[in-house]
C-alpha cells in the first residue's frame, strides 16, 4: 500500500494558479524529488502533502498516518540546548531517551554539542540538529525540504546513506533539492515546471 | 544501537512535554520573561511622581492603577506568544501533531500564563505597597490578578494567533485584544476596592473565576482556528 497518494493537486496561492494536476504516488522504497524552478511551488506542495496547506489546494491527499516532515524552518529553538530540542517533537513520535539523543547527536557530528545552546552552533551544525530527528523517529514517510541546505559535502554524504538505509526497511521520502539526481538509478522525479499554471 | 520504540504521547504527555518545553524557552530568554514585569515596577514608579505623593489620593486609585498597568503589560506578553513558533517552524510541527493543536496551543499558553502571569501575581503586593494600597486588599488584589491574568493571556492567544502571520501586527492586536479585555479589568478593579472598602469582594472573585474557566474552557478552540488561517495563509 502506497505511503502517499496525490490525486489532481491544484495548488493557489493568493489568487494566483500554481501548480495544477499533480499526480504522485509514493510506494514503500521509494523515494521522489520535486524538481523545479524558485517560486514554481515545491515547498507549497510539500506544504499540502504534509496536510498544512488546505486554504488554495485541491484535490485529494492521502498519507500514511506516519509521516515526519522537515520544512525548509527546522522547528529548531536557538536558546535550548540540542537535547532538548530534540527531546520533543509534536508532529511525529521521537525516542525522548537521552542515550539515543547523544547517539543520534554523534551521527550527525556533533558529539559533545549537546548540552550546548543551538544559538551557538553554525548553520550547517543547526541542520544536523533539525536532521538528528531522522534518527530518533520511526516515521515511513519522510517529507524533507531542501534537506540538503547549509550541510557540507561529508553532511550531504551522511544524509543520502541515511536516506538510501530508510529507503532499504521499506521508508519512503519525498523531497525537494536544486541539485539534481542525488540517489541516481533510485530515485524518480517530478518535474513541477510541467504542471505550473502559467 | 538497542534504543526504545517511538510511540505517540497520550494527551497528558503530550501536553507535559509541550509545556516543559515552551517554559525552558521561556526561562532560557530571561529578558522575555521578566521586560513586562520592569514594565510594570517603571509605570507604577512613574504614578506617585506623576499624580503626587499624597498617600491616601495614590491608595485610592490603586487599584485602577495596578489593574490598568497589568492589562498593559499583558500585551507585551501576548505580542511575542506564538511570534518565534511561527518564524522558526514549530506551529507547523504543532499543526501537523496526532494531538489537537488546540491542546498543544493551551500548554504553550499556560506556560506564557506561568511566567508572566504567575509571577506578576505573586510579585503585585510589593507594587500595590508602593502605591500605598490598603494591606487588607493586598490578597485580594493577588487572587484578582492570578485569575485576570489568565483571562488577560487566553484573550492575548486569541490575538497573537490572529496575527502571527502579519507583519508588524501589534497594533492589529492590539485593536482587538483590549477591548475583549474591558471585563477582566472591570472586574478586577471592582474586587480590590470591595476589599478596600471592607465589603465582601467574593462576588466579583467569582465572576473573575468563571471568566477564567469559560476562557479556558474555549479559547483554545479559538486559538487554535486562528492559527490554522495563519499557518495557510
Amino acid at each position: 500500500m502506497e505511503h502517499l497518494v496525490a490525486r489532481n493537486v491544484c495548488i493557489e496561492r493568493g489568487e494566483r494558479p500554481l501548480l495544477a494536476n499533480v499526480n504522485l504516488r509514493v510506494a514503500p522504497g521509494e523515494i521522489w524529488q520535486l524538481l523545479g524552478a524558485n517560486g514554481v511551488g515545491k515547498s507549497s506542495l510539500m506544504r499540502a502533502l504534509a496536510g498544512l496547506a488546505r486554504l488554495g489546494v485541491e484535490g485529494t491527499i492521502e498519507r500514511d498516518s506516519s509521516v515526519l516532515y522537515l520544512a525548509h524552518a527546522s522547528s529548531i529553538k536557538r536558546h535550548l540546548s540540542a537535547i532538548d530540542n530534540l527531546r520533543w517533537h509534536p508532529s511525529c513520535a521521537i525516542r525522548d531517551d537521552r542515550q539515543a539523543i547523544q547517539y543520534a547527536l554523534s551521527e550527525v557530528g556533533l558529539a559533545g554539542f549537546g548540552e550546548q545552546p543551538v544559538a551557538n552552533l553554525s548553520a550547517g551544525q543547526q541542520r544536523r540538529v533539525a536532521l538528528a530527528r531522522l534518527l530518533l523517529t520511526d516515521a515511513r514517510l519522510w517529507l524533507l525540504d531542501e534537506p540538503f541546505t547549509a550541510l557540507d559535502s561529508a553532511g550531504c554524504e551522511w544524509l543520502e546513506k541515511k536516506i538510501s538505509a530508510h529507503l532499504d526497511v521499506g521508508g519512503s521520502v519525498v523531497f525537494t533539492s536544486h541539485q539534481p539526481s542525488r540517489f541516481a538509478g533510485r530515485q524518480q522525479d517530478l518535474d513541477l515546471g510541467r504542471h505550473a499554471v502559467a | 544501537m538497542q534504543s526504545p520504540e517511538t510511540s505517540a504521547l497520550s494527551l497528558g504527555g503530550a501536553f507535559a512535554a509541550q509545556f516543559r518545553r515552551h517554559l525552558k524557552v521561556l526561562l532560557a530568554s530571561p529578558s522575555d520573561a521578566l521586560n513586562p514585569l520592569l514594565f510594570f515596577l517603571m509605570v507604577v514608579t512613574l504614578f506617585p511622581i506623576g499624580l503626587g505623593p499624597d498617600p491616601e489620593r495614590l491608595a485610592v486609585m490603586a487599584p485602577g492603577i495596578l489593574w490598568v498597568v497589568a492589562l498593559l503589560a499583558s500585551l507585551m506578553v501576548s505580542a511575542r506568544l506564538f511570534g518565534s513558533d511561527y518564524e522558526d517552524g514549530s506551529l507547523e510541527q504543532m499543526a501537523l501533531a496526532p494531538q489537537p493543536l488546540a491542546w498543544l496551543a493551551g500548554a504553550e499558553i499556560m506556560a506564557n500564563w506561568v511566567v508572566s502571569g504567575v509571577l506578576l501575581s505573586l510579585v503585585s503586593p510589593l507594587f500595590a505597597l508602593m502605591l500605598g494600597l490598603a494591606s487588607h486588599a493586598i490578597p485580594i488584589l493577588v487572587l484578582s490578578l492570578l485569575m485576570g491574568s489568565l483571562s488577560l493571556v487566553l484573550v492575548g492567544a486569541i490575538g497573537s494567533a490572529l496575527t502571527v502571520s502579519i507583519r508588524r501586527g501589534g497594533l492589529l492586536l492590539s485593536l482587538l485584544i483590549i477591548p475583549l479585555n474591558v471585563p477582566v479589568l472591570v472586574l478586577g478593579t471592582n474586587a480590590v476596592t470591595e476589599a478596600i472598602l471592607g465589603g465582601n469582594s467574593m462576588s466579583w472573585l467569582a465572576l473573575q473565576g468563571a471568566l477564567a474557566l469559560f476562557g479556558l474552557a474555549l479559547a483554545p478552540f479559538a486559538v487554535a482556528a486562528a492559527l490554522r488561517i495563519s499557518l495557510d495563509s
